[in-house]
């Protein structure tokens, strides 16, 4: 809260909520229970509550408390609503996306407060993750690459910002992230052979206040992984969802995605980096501290933009600062997030791409397997083990939970020249199921896994909380809780569609709501009086 | 057809799976549309796995096939899901592709990926920018680039837009991989693939039964992914071909007072399983409902994943080399 803030609240003799201060960055070092403030509900990524209202002795009791239908309007949404945000939740009212589209809704009854519209120039409408919130304004990404900033409480345009350009095919989609007075705000988009980067803007005005490039120039630290200057500068690694931060450590930390030319390799010899890592930045300045390449030279569209999860634990009796993260490529990764170090690499999914691990905990590609004219059968799919819908560490059952696709591909290399362009390939998914994974973080072992019955390919975002429940989907449009130690269902109900984002929980007016998106429906559930 | 079945379809993962079901159709025009199962509308849906990257899309038919129906529909869809714009006039992009080996491709190669002394053309933000209007490319092309050695050309404002045309198409090309075309496939050993199938198939399948002439139904992509694991339609506006009865899932439900239902298994998930008699009768149970009650799946492609997950490359590309002989 700034100083004239807080003195105009003394002045006022009234509580600062009522007065709708908005979001204090500082806020979300240490969000209060009654607060979603950011994608993923705090800067750890563990999409981990405190609240137990709801608990596992309770949660079969769940009633639905209200559902809101976004509503695009006719043409609003060229392929269909599909609410992949996470809302925000911020004094009572709910913040969401989808592709060009904006909405706070009132957290206890569900009505429509505002909805914003953005008139699109154009872009992949593939999805979009939400909002952030600071003090008093929204920012959100658009498919025609805006970062957009409204009025918190109106919906009312304050401005809107070219982030990337339309032209070179850039698309926009991750929520941004506030880190103090930084908007951080990512890219994505590899039809084109164009560089990924990560931006800080400033919540003021939309100016750049620093850009990092998922690609080092000629002669930096790294560009020994790339054949030469041409293949760096169209390498891909677009950084298109929202990371993590460790306040005390002040590292943002980052998922980059494929490098370009997707399948086809041959242009582009080496590891590639930075792109299908993480990476640890200063928010303040945009600089690389650390990083590690989960999919070195990747040939297979496996972004490695998976939450990366930070959490404390013990590693053979120690405190660590650790961060673990299920990658798209089938690997589970614990890092020590203070410098990167490998502590755990282990597969979550049968796999057939490498050829091990090698003394930095990287896997080693196996090039029998990458894309070949005739086709290469590999596992997973482009679509990967998991994808983007967020993962969950529960910290009291010790385990990181994720929603796992194994499944089948083959892989086309459909440009053999020197020069490829674009995906230069494709692939072709043969079969796949889904299934949840309980992984143990000390181990990589996969304490519990359960493969849902019903056909088709769903991933689901997660959650955790106190009231020991783990809340998921399944590709049979159910949302289930599970107790976390164990993977036994405790409650499920039947949603119009397979869970499309990451669920939330809130509480207000002593009352824990749960909310979870499906489609275009946002759902939320509480318990009886 | 069923646009948010589609656009789920394309925004997930199963886009390359149902476009490549769709893309691999008989290469006689079927007629008769997917007929979903009742219950399918509830049924499965491809969730929100793998955005952005959507795998690629429908192919066209191979050189001297016929497409499959529809296939120009799917093309068409996969070019706005992917946001490219109107494809230029075909005519001048031919113009402007002659033009541009003639003048331009010594320099910047005759497809414009880059040449010894001139730049990849496809990647450079200004022909991006240009987006086949000539205008940002016309200076250059009339003023030269001296400081960078490329000398001024005086083409007519008409050959500057056949070469913005054909640059658009290229960038267009590089942009819709929905439109890749993937190569020759038949690399394998015949006889290593019918050694193969006669050790891992003959049970189910014959060359002389149920697969005779099956190379002359499918393209080879087509082929491969089918015997791989066959794909169809399954719920209502999925593109891809009905199921064929025998690849159908059966379920039998043995309820705890002995009575017994079997039938084509219509939906299964944790809680709930409903199914279809062979007279037409549909039935569902929930567990929790009916205690102690025994459901049995039964999947006729179990083969087909468990040898999925045994095939190397080489014992793909030999399965469908032999296939390939069976026209």
């Amino acid at each position: 809260m700034k100083l004239h803030q807080i003195l105009l609240s003394c002045l006022l003799c009234v509580p600062s909520a009522v007065l709708a201060q908005g979001l204090d960055p500082a806020t979300i070092l240490h969000p209060p229970a009654n607060m979603w403030p950011t994608y993923n509900g705090d800067y750890s990524g563990r999409r981990f509550s405190p609240l137990n209202q709801i608990n596992a002795d309770n949660v079969r009791d769940l009633k639905l408390a209200w559902l809101y239908h976004a509503n695009t309007g006719p043409g609003g949404s060229p392929f269909g609503t599909e609410i992949k945000a996470t809302p925000l939740e911020l004094d009572g009212v709910l913040y969401f996306t989808v592709p060009d589209h904006a909405w706070a809704i009132d957290a206890r009854t569900g009505r429509e407060i505002w909805h914003y519209k953005w008139n699109s120039q154009g872009g992949i409408h593939t999805g979009n993750r939400g909002v952030a919130i600071y003090h008093n304004w929204i920012f959100f990404e658009t498919p025609d690459n805006h970062l957009i900033s409204l009025e918190k409480d109106t919906g009312k345009l304050r401005w809107a910002v070219k982030i990337a350009d339309l032209a070179l095919e850039y698309f926009s989609s991750p929520a941004p992230l506030v880190i103090g007075n930084h908007v951080i705000v990512g890219v994505g988009g590899d039809s084109l052979d164009v560089p990924g980067y990560l931006e800080s803007r400033d919540p003021e005005t939309g100016a750049v206040q620093w850009h990092w490039d998922t690609e080092p120039k000629p002669g930096e630290p790294g560009s020994e992984t790339w054949p030469n200057a041409h293949a760096m500068e169209h390498g891909g690694g677009m950084t298109w969802l929202t990371g993590t931060y460790d306040p005390e450590l002040n590292l943002l930390y980052w998922g980059t995605g494929n490098p370009n030319p997707v399948h086809a390799g041959q242009g582009r010899k080496g590891a590639d980096l930075w792109t299908c890592s993480i990476v640890a930045l200063n928010p303040d300045t945009g600089k690389l501290v650390w990083w590690f390449q989960a999919s070195p030279h990747d040939t297979h569209d496996w972004d490695n933009v998976e939450t990366p999860v930070l959490f404390d634990g013990e590693i053979d009796g120690k405190p660590r600062k650790l961060l673990a993260q299920a990658a798209r490529n089938g690997y589970f990764f614990v890092l020590d997030r203070t410098n990167g170090k490998s502590v755990v690499t282990a597969p979550f999914i049968d796999l057939n791409w490498s050829k091990g691990v090698n003394a930095q905990g990287e896997p080693i590609p196996n090039p029998v397997k990458e894309p070949k004219t005739d086709g290469a059968l590999v596992i997973p799919a482009a679509g990967g083990g998991t994808n983007w819908p967020p993962p969950s560490f529960d910290p009291e059952s010790g385990l990181f939970y994720v929603s796992a696709t194994p499944s089948y591909s083959v892989y086309y290399l459909t440009d053999t020249s020197a020069h490829p362009e674009g995906y230069g390939g494709r692939d072709s998914g043969v079969w796949s199921e889904s299934a949840l994974k309980a992984v143990d973080y000390k181990t990589g072992k996969i304490r519990w896994s359960h493969v849902y019955p019903g056909d088709g390919e769903s991933l689901s975002g997660l959650l955790t909380t106190a009231g020991k429940l783990l809340f998921g989907g399944d590709p049979s449009a159910n949302f289930i809780a599970f107790d976390p130690p164990t993977g036994k269902i405790l409650w499920h109900t039947g949603l119009t569609e397979p869970v499309s984002n990451g669920p939330m929980t809130y509480e207000l007016d002593g009352r824990q709501y749960l909310v979870v998106g499906a489609g275009d429906m946002l759902y939320a559930f509480t318990l009886p009086h | 057809m069923n646009y948010s079945n589609l656009s789920r379809a394309l925004g997930t993962f199963a886009l390359g799976t149902c476009l490549a079901a769709f893309a691999g159709q008989q290469q006689q025009p079927q007629t008769p549309p997917p007929q979903p199962p009742p219950g399918a509308a509830n049924g499965p849906h491809p969730g929100p796995a793998a955005e952005k990257k959507a795998g690629p899309g429908a192919r066209t038919g191979e050189a001297g096939q016929q497409a499959a129906p529809g296939a120009a529909q799917m093309q068409e869809e996969m070019q706005k899901f992917l946001a490219i714009g109107p494809p230029p006039d075909p005519a001048a992009v031919k113009r402007g592709q002659a033009l541009f080996v003639s003048t331009c491709g010594f320099c910047h190669g005759s497809d414009a990926t880059g040449g010894n002394t001139g730049p990849d053309l496809v990647r450079s933000v200004l022909v991006l920018h240009d987006q086949g209007t000539g205008k940002e490319i016309g200076p250059v092309i009339h003023n030269g680039r001296p400081g960078k050695g490329m000398p001024s050309f005086n083409l007519s404002d008409a050959q500057v837009k056949d070469i913005a045309a054909f640059l658009l198409s290229r960038t267009q090309a590089a942009a819709n991989r929905g439109g890749y075309k993937i190569l020759n496939i038949v690399t394998g050993d015949p006889k290593e693939g019918e050694a193969y199938f006669s050790a891992h198939c003959a049970s189910c399948h014959s060359a002389t039964g149920d697969l005779a002439h099956i190379a002359s139904k499918y393209d080879p992509v087509a082929l491969q992914e089918r015997f791989l694991y066959p794909r169809t339609a399954r719920w209502p506006g999925m593109p891809g071909p009905p199921p064929n009865p025998r690849a159908e899932k059966t379920v039998t439900v043995t309820l705890s007072s002995g009575q017994t239902y079997n039938g084509r298994l219509e939906r299964i998930d944790d809680f709930s399983v409903a199914l279809t008699e062979p007279s037409g009768e549909y039935h569902s149970w929930l567990f929790d409902a009916e205690k102690g009650m025994e459901v049995q799946v039964h999947d006729p492609l179990k083969e087909h994943l468990d040898l999925l997950k045994q095939y190397t490359n080489a014992d793909m590309h030999n399965i469908l080399a032999y296939l390939e002989t069976l026209k």
